[in-house]
């Protein structure tokens, strides 16, 4: 019998993972990976979790089949899971909620977060209103911008938001800054990282806290009428693309596809396709693929998607590329508008612009595979928060506006 | 015994803590960069640090940042670390490269290993690397003679203190506070984590993180086997352009070689 793939429990996956961090750090790490080992098989942990699941996020989270869409896909069968539907917005939730009642069990007050759409800190704001935490969110100078209303968002919800000046001004800065203030004050506060990758733990538990979403999506294709052939999730750090491939990994038949973000174009250069174009190294505390220069330097992404514009990925993603297990496609910034407007003029459904990376991998997808697949599409998130930068892209402004 | 422990030992000898400076290759650019650090030997620094610009360094605040940024988009490779530590080597002080581990690991850890001794170099120092995953590189550090200096700091606890020390040659790193370089100043806690880590097993602790003036070396040169600065270096170069860049630098050297000089 062939080992399970599933739910594998770091701190390395294959060549990938590891704890590469500040000697300052290593005290706050041991204690959250312990923290964590005792709670995911306490009970009253897991009681808890499911219990906010439910009645706080709206889980399970309904899948819905798109035949106007799938039209356009080769005919095939296209089933999206709607992550879009979740209390504010996205599958972030599903992961802060976990931490942050992780944060409470240390005993430690106050939690920082780094945000790149805004999603990650919207969700971390809102764990930390409900849960009575202070919270500093730190977000790129330039995504400050690109997501100004997701900022507002977070202040409403009673968060610190600091625009991080240094650098490329974008999600790796602001990690790198989240750094700067856990190092300073590890006593009382905790990291909710938003993605399933950096130090250990956070890659196996970021990918524990939202594995739900395979799990349920799992159980509700088997009701449909059996396994997808081939399901389809966006990757830039990939906590929603390694929460929904978890379920799936033992069922050999199933075909997991990630889609990075290729900017531009990879050919250009100027893209945050970091499995197609990287190499392995080490960033922000794990050994994995990085988009970086001969000598090590982080080179900066691109993308119109914030969520995606990030030069790393999780380990777990290197390690299911480095056995071919899942597959990475680049998908262009005009390659994933065109899927965008496609989904909200066939379904009257407004995908975020990370989300809409999936769409059009599995338009792609469906045209190779031909009308008697099944593709589940991991729809991430919701749209709201891209409405400005879609109506730039399509021109939908009136002048003076 | 290594470059680096001879010249503490020189220092401890003459009853004082060494005066260790650190500045980043590149800022201005390489051939001032080195020359600021001969300046520094000159002025009375024991050791140099040679630091290697990075584009994440998650340890560095403001200050330093600055100037690795300058320097690297003014170019900087990895490979001018080795032109001013030669430069450092013949000025007649162990130059030890303070590196995040990413540019090492993508030069190739034995290569850079190599070529650091080659030039004359006396160790490294790792500030984002722990000896659990640093395997690879104290094998390549063993090979050519370097010594491997890591961290520890005011939350390591007392088993990762004896880890630290253990894996540690030519001294142990104590960072003096909980936060980024040339942020708060340097803390009473200090005092007892060099304690802590000689406690540990370290032969030789020295400290950095926070000390910018004299009256701060002084203090932490009653207690460590030497004293680390960075950012108060680097300011002077960000302060003032060309020479007057150097000469400030000079000044800066003057001011805190004295300070070790006054501790005990």
């Amino acid at each position: 019998m062939t080992e399970s793939l599933q739910a594998a429990p770091g701190p390395y996956f294959g060549d990938f993972g590891g704890t590469f961090v500040p000697e300052a750090l290593m005290a706050a790490l041991d204690e959250l990976s312990d923290a964590y080992d005792k709670a995911r098989i306490d009970p009253e942990f897991t009681r808890e979790l499911d219990r906010l699941a439910r009645d706080y996020t709206g889980r399970p989270s309904i899948v819905t089949e798109v035949p106007r869409f799938a039209a356009h896909a080769g005919g095939a069968r296209v089933i999206l899971k709607r992550e879009d539907l979740n209390h504010t917005g996205s599958h972030k939730i599903n992961n802060v909620l976990g931490q942050a009642l992780l944060t409470k069990r240390i005993g430690k007050t106050r939690v920082i977060a780094e945000t790149g759409a805004g999603q990650h800190g919207v969700a971390s704001a809102t764990a930390a209103a409900l849960m009575g935490l202070e919270c500093t969110v730190y977000m790129g100078e330039e995504d400050t911008r690109r997501q100004a209303l997701n900022v507002a968002r977070m202040r409403l919800l009673g968060a610190e938001v600091i625009p991080v000046t240094t650098g490329s001004r974008t999600l790796k800065d602001a990690i790198n800054e989240a750094y700067r203030d856990w190092v300073a004050n590890v006593e009382t506060t905790n990291y909710l990282f938003g993605t399933a990758a950096g130090p250990h733990p956070f890659p196996a538990m970021v990918r524990d806290f939202q594995r739900v979403i395979g799990v349920e999506a799992r159980a509700q294709l088997l009701e449909l009428g059996g396994l997808p052939d081939a399901v389809v999730a966006c990757v830039g750090g990939g906590s929603n693309a390694i929460g929904v491939f978890d379920a799936f990994l033992d069922d050999a038949s199933v075909r997991l596809i990630g889609c990075e973000a290729a900017g531009h174009g990879v050919e250009t250069g100027e893209h945050a396709a970091t499995l197609t174009a990287g190499r392995p190294g080490v960033l922000h505390g794990s050994r994995s693929y990085i988009l970086q220069d001969q000598d090590g330097q982080t080179i900066e992404s691109t993308s119109i998607s914030a969520g995606l514009d990030y030069p790393g990925v999780g380990p777990e993603h290197a390690f299911l590329h480095s056995i071919g297990r899942a597959e990475y496609r680049p998908i262009t910034d005009a390659q994933a508008m065109d899927a965008f407007r496609l989904l909200c003029r066939t379904e009257g459904i407004l995908p975020a612009i990370e989300s809409a990376h999936a769409l059009a991998g599995a338009l792609d997808l469906g045209r190779e595979l031909g009308p008697d697949a099944t593709i589940l599409v991991n729809l991430s998130g919701r749209g709201d928060k891209d409405v400005e930068t879609a109506a730039r892209w399509f021109d939908l402004l009136e002048e003076d506006a | 015994m290594s470059l680096v422990t001879a010249r503490l030992d020189e220092a401890a000898a003459a009853g004082r803590a060494a005066l260790i400076g650190y500045l980043p290759v590149g800022y201005p650019d390489v051939e001032t960069s080195a020359r600021a650090m001969v300046a520094m030997v000159e002025e009375g620094c024991d050791l140099i640090e040679v630091g290697m610009p990075y584009s994440d360094p998650v340890l560095d605040g403001p200050t330093i940042q600055q100037a690795a940024e300058a320097a690297l988009r003014g170019g900087v490779r990895v490979s001018d670390v080795f032109t001013a530590v030669r430069a450092v080597a013949d000025a007649g002080a162990p130059a030890v490269v303070m590196s995040y581990y990413n540019p090492m690991l993508q030069y190739g850890l034995e290569r850079f290993a190599a070529d650091l001794a080659a030039a004359g170099g006396a160790g490294v120092i790792l500030p984002d690397l722990t000896p659990e995953v640093a395997g690879d590189w104290l094998a390549a550090a063993k090979a050519h003679g370097l010594d491997s200096i890591f961290l520890t700091a005011l939350s390591s606890t007392p088993e990762r203190l004896h880890i630290t020390a253990a894996a540690s040659s030519g001294f142990v790193y104590a960072a003096s506070i909980m936060g980024t370089t040339g942020g708060t100043p340097v803390s009473d806690a200090a005092e007892r984590l060099v304690a802590d880590t000689r406690a540990a097993g370290a032969a030789r602790v020295c400290v950095g993180l926070g000390i910018t003036t004299g009256e701060q070396a002084r203090k932490v040169g009653a207690y460590a086997d030497g004293v680390i600065v960075g950012s108060a270096f680097v300011r002077q170069l960000l302060d003032h352009e060309g020479e007057a860049g150097i000469e400030a630098l000079r000044a800066k050297t003057r001011e805190l070689a004295s300070g070790v000089r006054s501790a005990r």
